[in-house]
């Protein structure tokens, strides 16, 4: 059993997103399921529920997948997203409360370790806490 | 028709919504709820064929998958909720019962309560109407005076959910946004309400 927490990526800027996964991909490698989404439903700045439960199936793992996001919306409209997934995998979805470029870098680099939903979690919140 | 004289003003007040957005948030609520209403227009046939509790719950599915900011999911699970809460239940007679589980989910929706300078602001003194004014003949024009004057009240308050909240005081001075669009959507609702009696 290899699996490992999955990251999930949600900007109001596509452009944002893609660099963060970047930035995960470079400092922390492959191993991690990384997706992102960004943008309206017409491509403009903001976020789009049907993408965000998209990426979330792309990133899906047995273990859970874990979403940074950056602003008001991406959270209301990710937190949307987690509620209209398949039953199943509901409870293994958090938003995390964290900065969304160090919070993917940090749950990531957890995730890479084994670790479960909750620890990668508890690291990437623990950027908030001071 | 009520569907199409709500959504219809929504479209025609996107830039006073989206300049009220400028001012205290990031501008865009205007064109993201012009965007989700256009989206209920074109499912108007669909929503004629429904029966009530599911149009709405249509309607909400529909504001959720298309705005893209904060209010679609706010006012779609406001929809969803009362959409669910109508099964059963009958209008007039429960209206204020159904309004309120809408006004509910969006709350938790956003974890937010009233005076915080949002849409509750607006939803909470309506509900309130329709609770205590049941059954009066000036029902209609006491939720539109109600709106109106909660949108006013938001001038002064200052932000503390939402986008506007990173503002801190600066966000005193201007009404909010969203508190505005709920008040357009509850005027064409009355307007249209009236029209028809």
């Amino acid at each position: 059993m290899n699996d490992t927490v999955g990251i999930v990526i949600v900007s109001h800027s596509r452009d944002i997103a893609k660099g963060t996964a970047d930035m995960v991909r470079q400092m922390v490698g492959t191993e991690v399921r990384v997706a992102f989404c960004g943008g309206n439903p017409d491509g403009g700045l903001g976020t789009n529920v049907s993408l965000i439960m998209e990426a979330i199936n792309d990133a899906w793992s047995p273990k859970g997948v874990a979403v940074l996001v950056d602003l008001g919306g991406a959270e209301t409209n990710s937190e949307m997203a987690v509620e209209m997934l398949q039953p199943e995998r509901r409870n293994l979805v958090v938003v995390c409360n964290a900065p969304i470029v160090e919070g993917a870098v940090m749950a990531a680099t957890e995730a890479a370790g084994g670790s479960s939903l909750d620890q990668v979690r508890a690291v990437a919140e623990e950027l908030s806490a001071g | 028709m009520l569907v199409k004289a709500a959504a219809e003003q929504v479209i025609a007040n996107a830039p006073e919504l989206t300049a009220l957005d400028q001012a205290i948030g990031d501008g865009d609520h205007g064109s993201n709820m012009k965007r989700g209403f256009e989206a209920v227009l074109g499912k108007l046939d669909a929503l004629g064929a429904q029966p009530l509790d599911e149009a709405l719950k249509t309607i909400g599915k529909t504001l959720v998958m298309t705005v893209g900011g904060a209010s679609g999911p706010l006012y779609g699970s406001f929809f969803m909720a009362a959409g669910d809460a109508l099964r059963g239940k009958r209008l007039p007679e429960d209206l204020a019962e159904v309004f309120g589980h809408g006004v509910g989910a969006v709350s938790a929706r956003g974890r937010s309560q009233a005076g915080q300078k949002t849409m509750l602001d607006v939803l909470f003194p309506v509900l309130e109407t329709l609770q205590t004014a049941a059954g009066r003949p000036d029902l209609i024009e006491r939720v539109r005076v109600t709106a109106s004057d909660a949108v006013a009240r938001t001038v002064p308050m200052q932000a503390t959910k939402g986008r506007a909240s990173f503002l801190g005081v600066r966000s005193v001075g201007h009404a909010d946004p969203g508190a505005q669009s709920s008040c357009v959507l509850l005027h064409a609702v009355c307007n249209s309400l009236e029209a028809q009696q």
